[in-house]
């Protein structure tokens, strides 16, 4: 982090935004799926980066895999759970 | 949809009025999607419909509040669009690419991430962040939504 500040040309404000990116950047760690253990130990920007952008992919899977599942489910008319006739009576409004 | 832009302390911050606005979009669009069912529609075009009202119940709950989801809602408009003109043809999916804002002070990092967030190419770094962030909650909440979804219909 100290080798960037070094090559600022307008040192105020990029230290001002330094703080912000590094608060931003623990923000993000924060959402991540292991971030209770990880929380006081100090992860570097890039491995949050490189954790935040495998962590958006497996979620866009993860929307994709359920679509198709209640795709399927939603196509079947076999089910006798009342939550399930519940959810059925109001997706047919 | 015009809601103020404030934070107030919130007992439970695993849910927030976003969250069931974002459940209500959802399940509405399902039920489109379902009483739309009479025409034959085969399986994959039903997943692709779900799916699609999965972005799209994130984008618009969002709204025009957050970069990602102006972008991804152009993206979803612009890509029922194309669907609509052919509706039969197989087609690649649409890439929609917008030339990135030159960034004289900053060299554009993080390359991978704005491919993956919607809009991310034209952000300045600070806010590709916190947009990152916004839209990783918002993708969190959409999962857990359909899960219990189908938890609920298959128990």
């Amino acid at each position: 982090m100290s080798s960037r500040r070094s090559h600022s040309r307008h040192s105020n404000a990029s230290r001002i935004t330094e703080e912000q990116i590094n608060e931003l950047v623990s923000k993000l760690q924060m959402m991540l799926p292991d971030a209770p253990i990880r929380r006081n130990s100090r992860v570097s920007a890039k491995k949050v980066l490189q954790e935040t952008c495998s962590y958006i992919r497996s979620l866009h899977q993860e929307v994709d895999d359920l679509s198709e599942r209640l795709s399927e489910l939603l196509a079947s008319t076999e089910t006798d759970s009342a939550e399930a006739a519940i959810l059925r009576s109001l997706l047919m409004q | 949809m015009n809601r103020k832009n404030y934070t107030h302390p919130n007992p439970n911050p695993n849910y927030t009025s976003n969250n069931s606005m974002q459940s209500l979009h959802f399940i509405q669009a399902l039920a489109r999607i379902n009483r739309a069912a009479s025409k034959p529609t085969t399986p994959s075009c039903r997943t692709k419909q779900i799916r699609h009202a999965a972005y799209s119940s994130m984008a618009y709950t969002s709204g025009s509040r957050r970069k990602w989801s102006r972008a991804l809602l152009i993206r979803l408009r612009q890509r029922q669009r194309l669907r609509a003109r052919r509706l039969l043809t197989v087609r690649r999916r649409v890439r929609i690419v917008t030339p990135a804002m030159s960034l004289p002070e900053e060299p554009a990092r993080a390359e991978t991430l704005r491919r993956l967030v919607p809009g991310g190419r034209s952000m300045e770094y600070c806010n590709l962040l916190e947009e990152a962030a916004d839209y990783v909650q918002c993708l969190r909440t959409q999962v857990q939504l359909m899960q219990s979804l189908v938890d609920a219909f298959s128990s």
